[in-house]
Order: structure tokens, then C-alpha cells, then sequence
């Protein structure tokens, strides 16, 4: 695997052995010594064309753990709109040594139009474009539903997911629909009408308007970050409106299957689509998304700069 | 006087013709003429009107490094066109007599093909109030059609006062339909193919409610509406109803709009990105099925030049737009000829006669014979080719189409009895 540029790029095997590298990782790591020797002397450019610094420190810390030199490229929105394109950016660093790119970018296409577009060889990693897909975000997800559900190297059949919020605008969401697809688990995309995307129906999930109609079936419940602007464009009408139709507040939260998880990919808008007492719930996985995501995307960059087969090696790296 | 001799081309009707043009008109049709100074075999090749486009973007004044009115006019008469429309929207905006004089004057040096001058509707495309319109129409560029392209007239109140002020002197308002607001920061169709891409979504109902308001307002005031670029199976069905209620209402359709769809976003690659968006398959086959119908009145290629800068760069960061001149011709004989929806005599309605008609083109889209102006193309109908961007005589390489194989190309074209396109190469042959 190159690039990971969307999850429709990478087969239900690949997937699942990201997932395993992880899990080895994992245990590898679990000691004192987090650091293995692995890139040693290979250059990962965190290209960051939107502000995300957990995105950011998430890969940076997983690049460090592989003893890959990291640089950093951070510009934001309109600074680069002239003069500073992608093209010549990562052309520029690329000139610099750089072996793999991890880039953020407002515009939906942008890590597609990058490697698609032969101006650079380097490898490329999505972490976020615009409002198309974040797979390492998705990987990180599978990874922490498996864990806490038991699941193994098997499929996620009878898994059900509710993913709650903006989906029209998110790139979570999408990533997510896919890679849970791709492992058989059971989707359910839940939001205002306005906030569905038109077309939703080519995206074989399940969508709903109402949170609470089938809330205690579900074994996994991912909220959405929403942002407030939405509701300067009459996306719905206010903050209160939003969250007491699809925040997960603590009514809600009771009526959750006794072993249901919380998921939230950061950051939260605490009192808006979920509560503090949901955040800080013995049900709430939000941390442990943030450490399995330093440790998936320690798989990804090892399967993109080429490392073998984790299985094959034994364990030992 | 110079004289050429055009021998045993195919008429419209499919009879074998010579022709014979002294000076700037066709001066002789029949069998078996005198050869000339000037003979050109064209067994093979059909004759037709020289084409007429209706919407073109020249881009000079003002974007001189994507297209100029020379580059431009050598594109069209590759293309086969022997008139072009060059849109309002240069800069300085085209909104004034002296900027309409300009590239009329442009066109006339260039002397390739007739250039008109499409007049703004508003001042600066600003959709606030009335450009100087009175005056273009009176320039020497004599300017009949207005249009904003590249904008909406949204207000519809401006469009209303914009009607009936070209009712004076028998002018057009050409309007691109696009409701600004249900379509802001719009990236593509809207549907299954943008919701899957994350980009943003431009709704059908956008231009179809824009189409039926304006349709309903030109009626009201009796006066002359042009629809651009018709993209949805939705302004198809409002068009056809307006048609059988004997409203009076003109339409066009784009060459890719016949034959791309929304799927090739799915690249994100920026050279597919176009304004009107590429639809769907089945909007595809609605505009060609009302294109053989009536429905649609013409083909108009929305030649939209820009230079690799503007396309080489994330989908959101690029322009809209493709070029088309040099391929229009064959994008309707492989969709509408070859599958059999059309026959020749249409394509010269769609491609000549009635464009020229909408714009009032004098010398245009005339029936070929004795006395008319010598405005003619010849078009080998089998060839197959194989679109190459490297190739292309527009000074910019934004065609969907590099690497495509089409059916049908341009041989010859003469422009008022001057050769200006011989054997696929441009030039001014006199």
C-alpha cells in the first residue's frame, strides 16, 4: 500500500492487516521504550494546509515512535490561496527529502489530485480533505470498536453502528460508512434531513431522523463533531434545537445497551451534540480513540514505506 | 476576383454537388462545372453551412495568456465555425460601447471568421443595474444579444427591465441559469456522485427554477429570452412545455453536456470541472433526445479557455470551464449522427441556421445557394480521430476530451470566399 488516500482504495485484507499491524504495535510498544528503530532515516512531511493540531501531533507522535524524521508545513486557508499552491509545496519539500506526505487540506479531492496528478513520488497519507474522507480516522475507529467488542481478525457482522450529526459535511462519517461497510457491520447514519446528504441512498446504510427511535439496539454510538457556523445557513436553528434532537445527553445515555460504546473523533462541543456526563461516561472510548490513533497510524506509515507483512515477521520489526 | 471551385462534395440532401464561389458568394451550384483557378476535390467530404457559435469565451481583453480573439478565431475555423460569439465577460468587462468596438474591431483583423461582441446585461456583471445597452446596440459592433455568463441575472427584476429594453431594437437576453444562493460554493452535480466525493452539491432545481421564472417574465413582456447551456433533464421538460404553449423561448446545449457525466468527477481531476456541472446519465440522454426534437434549438460550444495554472490544483481551487471549439463538430456527429438521433440537415439547423437566426447574424447560417455569402465548411463525416490537447490551436489545452477518439472532422472551411482552414491546417489562403 502506497497511499491511503480513501478507504474505497483498500481492500477488506488490507484493512484488517493495518488493524493486526496495529495490535502488534501495540504490544511492541506497550513497555517503557516506546521507539523502534523502524524508519530510521526515512522523512515524513506533515503537510497541513487546515488547522488540526491533534491530527498533527497524532502523526507526528506516531512517525517519532518509528524514528522517521519528521517536518512540519503548516499554512492555513487563504495565506496559501495564491502563490503557495499544493503543487509547488509539495514539490518544494519533496526536493527536500521527503519520502512520505501526511496531508490535511480543506478542499475534498486534494490527496487524490496529489498523487494522481504525477507532481510528486512520494508517498501520500489523507489525514482529512475537506468533506470527503479521513481513513486513518476510520482505522482508528475499527480498531477501538474491535477491541472493546472482541471481534478478532473476524468480520463485524451484527455490529450496530449509529453514527450521529453533521454527515453531510463530514469526512468522518464517510470514511467511517465505508470501512464498517467493508467489514460487515450494521450502519445506521443518523441526523436532521438537512444535514443528510443528497444521494445518501447510493451509500447502502441505513438513514434515520430520529435518535431515539431505535437508540437501545445500537452497540456503537460515534458522534459528530457539529460546527455552530451550520446553523448561520439555517442548516438547523440553533445549538439548543440541535442537541435536543441529536446530542447524546445523559436521558439518552441511559438508555444505551448496557455494553454500547461512545465514540467521538475530537473535539468535542461539549453540551452540543454530546454531554459531559456522556464524554466522561464509563462507556465514553473518546481517550482510547486518541491512543489507538498515534498506534494505527504507526501501521499505516509502516505499511506505506514498505514494511513486510507483519505476520510474516514474527512480531519483530 | 478570386474564384474557387468546391467539386463533387455531398450536399445536405446527399447529392453529389459542385459549387462555385467568385468573390465573397456562392456564384454557381450544379454538376459538372468548368473547373475554376481554384479547385478542391471534396469527394467524401459534406458540405455544409459554416457553423455558428453562440457562445464563445475569447477572453480578450484582459486574460490575453489563455485566449486572444486571433487564437481564438484560428480554434474556431479548426472547428469549422465561420462566426463566433465572444461573451461579456472580459476585463475590463465587455459592458460599454467602447469595449464592444474593441473586439469587434479585434475580430475584423484577425479576419478568420465573424467575431460579435455579446454585450453585458448589467454593469460590471455586477446584476445591479443596466449596462450601457442602448449604446452597444448602436457601436459599430452592433450588438443584439446580452448576456452575464459566467453569472446569473438573479434579480428578476433587472431581468425584466433587460427584456423589455432590448425589445427596441429587436435584441436577445441570453441567460445563464444558476439561482446564486442555492448554489453557493457549489462544486459539481448534486447527488450520489458529490455526496460520495464530499463535494459540494449544485442542485438541478437551481437552473430549472431560474428557467421558469425567466421563461414566464419574457412572456409576460413579449420579448426575446435565450436559455445558455441546458444541463438538466428538469429544464428540458420546462423548455418543451413552454414550447407547446407557443411561448417564444430559445435553448442550447454545450457539446459536453452530450456526452460526459458527473462520474468523471470521481478523478478530481479539475480539467472535468465546467459550469453548468456535467450531470448524469440521464440528463445526458434528455438533452440529446431533445436536441433531435426541437426542443433545444442549437449547440453552442461555451468555449471556455483557461491556462494550466488554473487546472492544476485541487477540484475547489480550479476555474469552471472547457475549451470546445475545435471539437464540437464531432462530439455531435458521434452522439447524434452516428447513433442515429439526428440527420445532417439537423446538425446544420442546430449548428448554423438557427444560431445565426437567435444572434441575427447577417451573411450566417444562410441556405446554400446562388447569391448567399460564402460561409461554408467541409466535413470528412467517417473520420475517426483521436483528440490530442498538444494539438489543439486554442491557446490553452483544457479539453476534456485529450485521448478520446470522436467520429467526424473538419476538412475545409471558407469563410466569405476566403479559404481559411485548408486540409486541417489554418490559414488565410487567398
Amino acid at each position: 500500500m502506497k497511499n491511503l488516500l480513501s478507504i474505497n482504495d483498500v481492500s477488506r485484507d488490507e484493512a484488517m492487516n493495518i488493524l493486526d499491524t496495529a495490535a502488534e504495535l501495540q504490544n511492541l510498544t506497550a513497555g517503557t521504550v516506546k521507539k523502534l528503530p523502524t524508519l530510521r532515516g526515512r522523512t515524513i512531511a506533515n503537510l497541513f494546509f487546515e488547522d488540526s493540531t491533534r491530527t498533527r501531533l497524532s502523526f507526528e507522535a506516531a512517525a517519532k515512535r518509528l524514528s522517521a524524521d519528521v517536518i512540519n508545513f503548516s499554512a492555513k486557508g487563504s495565506s496559501v490561496s495564491k502563490g503557495e499552491s499544493l503543487k509547488d509545496t509539495a514539490q518544494t519539500l519533496e526536493a527536500m527529502g521527503v519520502d512520505l506526505f501526511v496531508l490535511r487540506h480543506p478542499a475534498s479531492g486534494a490527496a487524490t489530485s496529489l498523487a494522481e496528478s504525477g507532481w510528486v513520488d512520494a508517498h501520500i497519507i489523507n489525514a482529512g480533505d475537506g468533506t470527503h474522507e479521513h481513513p486513518t480516522q476510520a482505522l482508528l475507529d475499527a480498531f477501538t470498536i474491535r477491541k472493546h467488542h472482541g471481534i478478532g481478525r473476524s468480520d463485524f457482522n451484527g455490529v450496530k453502528v449509529a453514527i450521529v450529526g453533521d454527515i453531510a459535511h463530514s469526512r468522518v462519517a464517510r470514511s467511517n460508512v465505508l470501512l464498517l461497510k467493508k467489514f460487515g457491520a450494521d450502519v445506521t447514519v443518523i441526523a436532521p434531513p438537512t444535514l443528510i446528504p443528497v444521494g445518501i441512498d447510493s451509500w447502502g446504510v441505513r438513514y434515520s431522523y430520529d435518535f431515539d427511535e431505535e437508540l437501545a439496539s445500537f452497540d456503537v454510538v460515534m458522534m459528530l463533531r457539529v460546527q455552530l457556523e451550520r446553523m448561520n445557513d439555517s442548516f438547523f436553528p440553533n445549538g439548543r434545537e440541535y442537541a435536543r434532537g441529536y446530542g447524546l445527553d445523559e436521558s439518552r445515555l441511559l438508555r444505551l445497551k448496557r455494553d454500547a460504546i461512545v465514540m467521538h473523533p475530537g473535539p468535542m462541543n461539549r453540551g452540543l451534540e454530546i454531554s459531559s456526563a456522556s464524554a466522561d461516561s464509563a462507556r465514553s472510548v473518546i481517550l482510547e480513540q486518541v491512543a489507538n490513533g498515534v498506534i494505527v497510524r504507526m501501521a499505516v506509515l509502516y505499511r506505506s514505506l514498505g514494511g513486510p507483512d507483519i505476520a510474516s515477521t514474527g512480531g519483530s520489526l | 476576383m478570386n474564384e474557387i471551385l468546391l467539386k463533387n462534395a455531398i450536399a445536405i440532401d446527399g447529392s453529389i454537388i459542385d459549387l462555385r464561389i467568385i468573390g465573397t458568394e456562392i456564384a454557381e451550384i450544379g454538376t459538372g462545372l468548368n473547373t475554376g483557378d481554384e479547385t478542391i476535390d471534396c469527394t467524401g467530404l459534406r458540405l455544409l453551412p459554416g457553423f455558428v457559435d453562440l457562445h464563445t469565451h475569447l477572453r480578450e481583453p484582459g486574460k490575453e495568456n489563455a485566449e486572444t480573439v486571433l487564437s481564438g478565431s484560428q480554434a474556431a475555423v479548426r472547428g469549422g465555425f465561420t462566426a463566433v460569439s465572444a461573451m461579456a465577460n472580459t476585463y475590463p468587462v465587455a459592458d460599454s460601447a467602447g469595449v464592444v468596438e474593441q473586439v469587434w474591431r479585434l475580430g475584423k483583423s484577425a479576419g478568420l471568421c465573424d467575431v460579435y461582441p455579446i454585450g453585458a446585461v448589467s454593469a460590471g456583471l455586477e446584476g445591479e443595474k443596466l449596462a450601457e445597452i442602448g449604446a452597444m446596440a448602436q457601436s459599430a459592433a452592433r450588438v443584439r444579444v446580452f448576456s452575464d455568463d459566467g453569472k446569473c441575472v438573479s434579480d428578476p427584476l433587472l431581468m425584466r427591465r433587460a427584456l423589455e429594453y432590448v425589445k427596441s431594437f429587436g435584441g436577445v437576453i441570453a441567460q445563464h441559469a444558476q439561482e446564486p444562493r442555492l448554489t453557493a460554493g457549489a462544486q459539481m452535480n448534486e447527488g450520489a456522485v458529490a455526496s460520495e466525493l464530499g463535494l459540494a452539491g449544485w442542485p438541478a432545481m437551481a437552473e430549472e427554477s431560474i428557467i421558469a421564472r425567466d421563461i414566464l417574465i419574457a412572456n409576460a413582456v413579449q420579448s426575446r429570452l435565450h436559455i445558455c447551456h441546458l444541463s438538466t433533464k428538469g429544464s428540458v421538460e420546462i423548455v418543451r412545455w413552454a414550447k407547446a404553449q407557443g411561448m417564444v423561448v430559445t435553448a442550447e446545449v454545450t457539446p459536453h453536456h452530450l456526452l460526459l457525466t458527473d462520474e468523471l468527477a470521481r478523478t478530481y481531476d479539475p480539467i472535468y470541472k465546467v459550469n453548468p456541472p456535467l450531470r448524469t446519465m440521464d440528463d445526458v440522454l434528455a438533452l440529446r433526445a431533445a436536441l433531435a426534437d426541437g426542443t433545444i434549438d442549437i449547440v453552442a460550444t461555451d468555449h471556455a479557455p483557461h491556462p494550466d495554472e488554473d487546472k492544476e490544483c485541487e477540484w475547489a481551487s480550479a476555474a469552471f470551464g472547457m475549451v470546445g471549439l475545435e471539437s464540437a463538430l464531432a462530439i455531435v456527429v458521434t452522439t447524434m449522427i452516428e447513433s442515429g438521433l439526428m440527420d445532417w440537415q439537423r446538425l446544420a439547423e442546430v449548428m448554423s441556421y438557427a444560431p445565426a437566426w437567435i444572434g441575427g447574424y447577417e451573411g450566417q447560417g444562410e441556405i446554400l445557394t446562388v447569391g448567399s455569402q460564402a460561409n461554408l465548411v467541409l466535413v470528412d463525416p467517417h473520420s475517426t480521430w483521436v483528440v490530442d490537447r498538444a494539438a489543439l490551436r486554442s491557446r490553452s489545452r483544457n479539453t476534456p476530451f485529450h485521448g478520446t477518439t470522436l467520429t467526424g472532422e473538419v476538412v475545409h472551411t471558407i469563410y466569405r470566399g476566403k479559404i481559411v482552414l485548408r486540409n486541417k491546417e489554418v490559414g488565410s489562403y487567398e
